[in-house]
């Protein structure tokens, strides 16, 4: 495999483009609403209508609107034409899809008529796609369509043109964060890495999807699948690892199956294996499943099950970039953090820094989900406003509702209250207002949530995932979710509410890992921006 | 619990007229496959569940003793994962998701109607095995909220009552 291979490949997927192309989603989303029988039937009647020389059916990743599933885009390339959804599809609209194209023949009409989605809406004009730049546009099945994209050019430049201390400067310089929650910069973890004297060396991606109500990271390895090993094979050579693991949920069966085919296809062109381009850089990548359980998303945890063992977490330091997988030095970042090394390396470090605020750079994808009116995927630059997501881009609250309050970060982050949607979303700002940016689950909550139930729904959640290994998290998120069990059915008295908050301090600071030290942040942000709805439920002594 | 789409219940009916001495082998093709890899104990696990239904005690000491692991460890993975099952579970699975957005949209009412409708608790399976009914936090298709997965397939936008429609046919069948 060459650069002029890669360069054939693009060119002849390119050729055999179609004058118009149906493009459906086939992420988990609309599969579930029965997009692959609208896919297969578009197909037939294509087919049968002999336009297949002209048009084009193709499964995509998803095309963000989550909540009108299942989505079809009708595309004209040449000439070039703006593109057409189409939402909420069904059997029955297939054949009026296939009307509205100008090569149908004349007889054919639709009986029953679409819903077009409208494309000019903030949903869609607010976005600034860097991370999902390809997901909804690609078949993710086919590393042809990735490479026509640019796909594997970075990896060849990075291989052919640069010393893995400049790749380390590069993402140092673009000032990357790691988008697993923490925000820890991926340069200076790429270069403690890098700098580490091991015989081996491991690079490996989260993608153990924990939180609640984030589903980012499934829709890139769902709609985009070589994106991620891509940036990690650029991660392995800026390292010096020639071994590298995905730890993905067992949940997300389809992102599995779509990593399964692109690993194979990679190896098949040689641009995963020994030799990568002809180089002497070898990389090869394995899968490994998690099986449920949320605290496999900590790092030392993680590696500990993709050993095999029970996902306990161990104390940090030493951390991984010292002694990780079996001891060796690793490389440990999310899903979204990989995804935005290729386009990095590709329009260099100052482009990306341009993007976003002063400490937090590029942008971020974020699940919009909850009380809302459009459920989706967003990915928008790093400091836009919050109300801008909600409101604009979300469309408010479903039935007409007014917001109470925003969740992010997961069982971890906290509930950011409607006052403060002003703030503009970056790691500093979310960690002020006592939450964090987690993972990128974003759920809107209206007038009716009660946040003291939903302060005990994230205490249950950390009760049930905590390993039991320390004390603090083990007991202390039992006698936590008892006291606002309590304090929901009116039980308690004002003495409880302090030993809540005496409680909360001492986990925090007491606990192993970042489950038990987070565990309480839920009830820490609800206690302080809506005390009123704790107050409602204490009955006086 | 498990939400694989690669074992539709279609493949759970006609493996079980497979002997389980085919079963016995199949499960050395899995472990030579995995190269008796001590590190692949959980991919491993997976995929024996997904043979067997869930993991016999007889499995994991067999499972145990190939991989020259202890007992202990093996059994120690086995029950620290929640998509591991040590029980028979039912022919049909009923899963309501309790993630975030389904919990503020009204998971907490989905799951008392179908303890209630199938008389049994999350985490349970009806005495007949028809039917097993669990949680799960999050599938990721969040847009669809509420959700509950019968069989592996999810179901969108459910209510009470659609939940009591979609498990009067799965308990009557035995």
């Amino acid at each position: 495999m060459d650069i002029s291979d890669l360069l054939n490949i693009a060119d002849q997927e390119r050729q055999s483009q179609t004058a118009f192309r149906i493009r459906c989603c086939v992420a988990a989303g609309c599969v579930a609403t029965n997009s692959l029988a609208v896919k297969e039937n578009l197909q037939m009647a294509i087919t049968a209508a002999e336009m297949a020389d002209t048009v084009q059916v193709c499964g995509v990743g998803c095309m963000r609107l989550c909540s009108r599933a299942p989505l079809v885009a009708v595309d004209q390339v040449t000439p070039a034409k703006p593109s057409l959804l189409y939402e909420t599809v069904t059997l029955d609209q297939v054949p009026t899809v296939v009307a509205t194209l100008p090569s149908a023949p004349a007889s054919r009409s639709g009986a029953v008529p679409l819903q077009q989605g409208d494309l000019t809406h903030p949903f869609f004009t607010h976005q600034r796609s860097i991370v999902l730049e390809n997901t909804g546009l690609i078949d993710p099945e086919r590393i042809e369509a990735y490479i026509a994209m640019g796909g594997y050019r970075s990896l060849y430049h990075v291989l052919r043109e640069m010393t893995p201390t400049e790749v380390v400067d590069t993402m140092t310089r673009s000032g990357l964060r790691g988008r697993g929650g923490a925000g820890y910069p991926t340069g200076l973890k790429w270069a403690m890495v890098a700098k580490a004297i091991a015989d081996r060396k491991f690079v490996v991606c989260n993608a153990d999807e924990g939180d609640p109500g984030a589903f980012m990271d499934r829709s890139v390895l769902e709609g985009d699948p070589h994106r991620v090993l891509e940036g990690m094979a650029i991660a392995a050579y800026a390292v010096g690892a020639t071994q590298g693991y995905i730890y993905i949920r067992a949940e997300y069966p389809l992102a599995i199956q779509r990593l399964h085919i692109a690993i194979r296809q990679a190896q098949r062109m040689g641009l995963l294996g020994s030799h990568i381009f002809d180089s002497p850089f070898d990389f090869r990548i394995d899968l490994r499943t998690g099986a449920g359980a949320y605290v496999c998303g900590e790092e030392t945890a993680l590696m500990a099950s993709i050993e095999g063992k029970r996902g306990i977490p161990s104390p940090r330091p030493p951390y991984p970039a010292e002694r990780g997988l079996w001891g060796f030095p690793t490389l440990i970042n999310n899903v979204e953090t990989f995804a935005n090394v290729c386009p990095i390396i590709r329009n260099g470090a100052e482009w990306f820094a341009s993007i976003g605020t002063e400490k937090s750079k590029g942008t971020k994808v974020f699940a919009i989900a909850g009380a809302i009116r459009n459920t989706g995927l967003i990915e928008v630059p790093m400091g836009t406003p919050l109300r801008e997501i909600v409101e604009d881009m979300g469309g408010g609250v479903s039935d007409g509702g007014t917001a109470k309050a925003v969740q992010t970060g997961g069982p971890a982050g906290g509930c950011i209250p409607a006052s403060a949607f002003d703030t503009p979303v970056d790691y500093e700002s979310l960690t002020q207002l006592g939450s964090i940016m987690g993972s990128g689950g974003m759920i809107v909550m209206d007038q009716q949530t009660n946040m003291v139930d939903i302060a005990r729904y994230f205490m249950e959640f950390c009760r049930d995932e905590s390993c039991g290994k320390c004390i603090p998290c083990r007991a202390g998120t039992v006698q936590m979710h008892q006291l606002l069990s309590k304090i929901c059915e009116g039980k308690a008295a004002p003495a409880d509410l302090h030993l809540l908050e005496e409680l909360c301090d001492m986990v925090k600071h007491t606990s192993l890992c970042g489950l038990g030290q987070s565990a309480p942040s839920p009830v820490l942000s609800t206690l302080r921006h809506f005390q009123d709805d704790y107050l409602a439920l204490i009955h006086p002594e | 619990m498990t939400l694989h789409s690669h074992t539709p219940k279609n493949q759970d009916s006609s493996t079980k007229h497979v002997s389980r001495a085919a079963h016995f082998k199949m499960l050395d093709v899995i472990l030579k496959r995995h190269q008796y890899r001590q590190d692949a104990l959980i991919e491993i696990l997976h995929q024996v569940q997904d043979l067997f239904g869930y993991l016999e005690t007889d499995l994991l000491r067999y499972i145990a003793q190939c991989l020259r692991l202890p007992l202990s460890r093996v059994y120690g993975v086995a029950t620290f994962y929640h998509l591991f099952s040590l029980a028979p579970r039912g022919t049909h699975r009923c899963v309501v998701c309790t993630g975030t957005a389904c919990y503020v949209k009204g998971a907490a009412a989905l799951l008392t109607t179908v303890e209630q409708f199938a008389h049994i608790h999350a985490g349970e399976t009806t005495p007949d095995h028809c039917l097993s009914v669990s949680t799960t936090r999050c599938p990721g298709t969040c847009g669809l909220a509420p959700i509950v997965v019968f069989d592996d397939q999810v179901c969108g936008y459910q209510t009470p009552n659609s939940v009591r429609d979609r498990l009067k046919p799965l308990l009557k069948q035995t």
